[in-house]
């Protein structure tokens, strides 16, 4: 028996899963020649260099720190000399600032515990585990890399009533979360628990879509020894792994417009979040690894890896053996929210979920055809908008008006595009709008 | 049947005087007094309402004209950039006031990353807008500063002085350009300047803002300043500066030598509107009669269609 299957009330869509990978192990990736490591690798401000050229480097030292309130610190995900800081071409072609390094052996700085022994006992107290969270890098690994200390300290007179995990992992073709709960089921509970304890709250539920029975039965069975930890399973839906969606799911509560998750007492976190708390808490280990999956429908091989951040993509395509000719596009994340890349060059970082090599015909977009008012873009958005009408506005540079009915409550999870009729690139006028809508907010605020 | 005509004449007819009657008196109560001189400013100007002068309009740009004039009894710091220096002068002869000659300036497109010149290394699909794109990625060619080709410059001009070029991917402005400045402030990428328009249409001016080195920057991009420097050196007047691998040409100080456009190694500065240069003389054949070297010229350059057309303007 699993419970009660939730999930929320608003718009959805249902792609098809392609879950290609779902039962292939997380395996080990050889470490990079060379590691590429880009500063920005948070939502916020970069990170500044805290190494120079010729320094040589341990794993897990120290590379790079926060250089503002939502930024984070970066540490050396291999060992070697620190070859150049220069600038790295990233996915979207543009040069950031990063550090390049000349991979030499594997040596790990002392502090960090390599044994494979589970530390159950929470040692640490509330204000310790918020300083080792920022000490050690962490940022949210479903992808919007939001630095995880800023989501744990709720802003003065809002309490966190409930801690939710979020491990619906919505997107199609991606397995990352879903081979993690069930490698390391044991790990993300206790990062649970630890995450509970820095927010002194007592009731934690970890969200997991039923097309991850394993997933649910086998932290269920877990979840047993470990106090306020509920298993919520939800109906597969996308977009349910977005934050408000899932606390509509699992709560029904509903986070106002232009809110965030605590205004309704809820923190969420997702499960890599939560095996990333776990190994810098109780094993000292900065965040320099993560597991990606690689996966598409041409793909020989499809698999999860665990990777350090810095490798480039190509180390991993290299290890699904090469990428198939059939490929049409290369999305760096899911096949609704990822983004096309332009090279198979640019590395591995926080951020990273999956490569999904799409084939030739299902990664054409279809030619654009005028709207036909069917309302379907408003029927599927979770978020309560008229994607149709916001992208007109966008279109026609009307900001203002894009403003007041709400463009900046999207979470670009691209139904609106995925089920338009008319082919509309509805999510590239919505993202428009947003960028422009939010520039005028700022230089307003600003004023 | 005559007297409900009468009737109905007489009550409407009364009617009217009365409401005429009140009208007038409420008219002359709140009667607005206006400077006349603000509809006769407006009456001279092009009635473009395109906010080129930094105004919302026409009408607000006259209002500000006329209470500077009063104010501080000068024009300086307006200007109508459509109507140019004959709509300033007549302005002036309204307010009674000397206004300054302006030199009339033009839209540029400085990047010539065309579908030659940068072959596209990617398809891009998606929204047709450059403010997108931008956010989005690199661009097709790989340059992140060369012209996207989406077209938010096109859209935003209201004089249709301003297309994209097919065969090239860039926009190519036209003569109609009265530097209203709509596509310097539509382009994300802060590809377009307004420059001196130049004595008979000539100006001089680099066709690249690409600030990285020079070795990545060709590597994108055949025609890219690479930032050697050669250009700052050979000019006589002082006109060119080198910031972050990128010459820029001050079109203040640009005498026209064209001696830069000569030593460029990328073809990165371009010459607008130039007779064809006469070809260079090589050393041995010098002490060649006069004349003969003349003709040739004249023979050889009135073909030479190539160098007027190579820069991407008109």
């Amino acid at each position: 028996m699993i419970g009660t299957v939730k999930t929320f009330s608003l718009g959805g869509v249902h792609p098809e899963e392609n879950k290609l990978s779902a039962n292939a192990p997380i395996e080990k990736i050889p470490v990079p020649k060379q590691a590429f490591i880009p500063m920005g690798q948070n939502l916020g401000t970069p990170s500044k260099p805290v190494v120079s050229k010729g320094d040589l480097v341990k794993v897990g030292q120290l590379i790079a720190e926060a250089s503002g309130f939502i930024s984070t610190n970066i540490h050396s995900p291999v060992s070697g000399k620190v070859l150049k800081i220069d600038d790295i071409v990233d996915a979207s072609g543009y040069k950031r600032p990063g550090i390049i390094i000349n991979v030499d052996g594997d040596e790990w700085d002392e502090s960090i515990d390599l044994s494979d022994d589970i530390k159950e006992d929470i040692e640490l107290d509330g204000k310790e585990i918020i300083e080792k969270i920022k000490e050690k890098g962490l940022v949210g690994m479903g992808g919007a890399t939001f630095p995880t200390y800023v989501k744990m300290m709720p802003p003065p007179g809002k309490v966190a009533e409930y801690l939710l995990i979020n491990g619906v992992e919505c997107e199609p073709y991606l397995t990352s979360d879903h081979r993690l709960m069930l490698e390391k089921g044991k790990e993300i509970l206790i990062g649970t628990r630890i995450l509970m304890k820095a927010l002194n709250v007592n009731k934690a539920i970890i969200g997991i879509e039923i097309n991850k029975l394993d997933a649910i039965n086998h932290l269920n069975e877990l979840a047993k020894k470990y106090e306020g930890i509920k298993i919520q399973p939800l109906k597969v839906q996308y977009p349910q792994g977005g934050e408000k969606q899932l606390i509509k799911a699992a709560l029904n509560r509903e986070v106002p417009s232009g809110k965030l998750p605590i205004e309704v007492g809820c923190v969420v976190q997702n499960v890599g979040t939560a095996f990333a708390v776990y190994e810098a808490v109780q094993k000292n280990k900065p965040l320099i690894d993560r597991v990606v999956t690689v996966t598409g429908k041409g793909v020989k091989k499809p698999s999860n890896f665990l990777v350090r951040i810095g490798t480039p993509l190509q180390d991993m395509i290299d290890a699904v053996e090469g990428f198939p000719e059939t490929t049409g596009k290369i999305i760096n994340g899911g096949p609704m929210m990822g983004k096309a890349l332009i090279s198979l060059d640019v590395p591995v970082v926080k951020g990273s979920s999956g490569i999904l090599l799409m084939e030739e015909g299902e990664s054409k977009r279809k030619p654009e055809s005028p709207c036909i008012r069917c309302s379907k873009c408003t029927y599927v958005c979770p978020q309560g908008l008229e994607p149709f009408l916001l992208s007109k506005a966008s279109k026609l540079a009307k900001f203002d008006m894009a403003e007041k009915e709400k463009v900046m409550d999207c979470i670009e999870c691209g139904s609106c595009q995925y089920t338009c009729p008319a082919s509309i690139p509805l999510l590239d006028y919505l993202r428009l709008g947003k960028t422009m809508v939010g520039a005028n907010i700022r230089n307003r605020n600003k004023k | 049947m005559d007297n409900i005509i009468i009737i109905a004449v007489a009550a409407l007819g009364g009617l009217g005087l009365v409401a005429a009657i009140v009208l007038y008196f409420i008219a002359s109560k709140f009667k607005v007094i206006e400077d006349p001189k603000i509809d006769l400013v407006e009456e001279s100007l092009p009635s473009a309402n395109c906010g080129g002068c930094g105004y919302p309009g026409c009408r607000a740009f006259a209002e500000a004209t006329v209470k500077q004039a009063k104010d501080e009894r000068h024009l300086e710091g307006l200007n109508c950039p459509v109507g140019g220096n004959d709509v300033m002068q007549t302005v002036g002869k309204i307010l009674g006031l000397e206004v300054e000659q302006q030199a009339p300036l033009i839209a540029v497109v400085r990047c010539n990353g065309s579908k030659a010149n940068s072959p596209a290394k990617i398809n891009y699909e998606g929204a047709t807008s450059c403010t997108f794109a931008h956010a989005l990625y690199a661009g097709e060619g790989g340059c992140p500063h060369g012209c996207l080709g989406l077209g938010d410059c096109v859209v935003v001009c209201e004089f249709d002085a301003i297309h994209m070029n097919d065969e090239l991917g860039l926009p190519i402005v036209n003569d109609k350009c009265t530097a209203c400045n709509a596509c310097v402030e539509a382009c994300p990428r802060d590809i377009i300047e307004l420059r001196k328009k130049g004595p008979k249409g000539r100006r001089v001016f680099v066709s690249c803002i690409n600030e990285e080195k020079g070795g990545i920057a060709k590597k994108n991009c055949e025609v890219a300043c690479i930032g050697c420097s050669k250009c700052v050196k050979v000019c006589p007047h002082d006109a060119i500066t080198m910031d972050n691998f990128l010459a820029y040409i001050d079109f203040e100080k640009c005498k026209l030598c064209r001696d830069c456009v000569e030593v460029c190694p990328t073809n990165a500065i371009h010459e607008v509107n130039f007779k064809p240069r006469k070809p260079k003389v090589p050393k041995e054949e010098k002490p060649k009669p006069k004349e003969a070297s003349v003709v040739e010229t004249i023979a050889e350059a009135a073909p030479s269609k190539e160098n007027k057309e190579a820069p991407k303007e008109n």
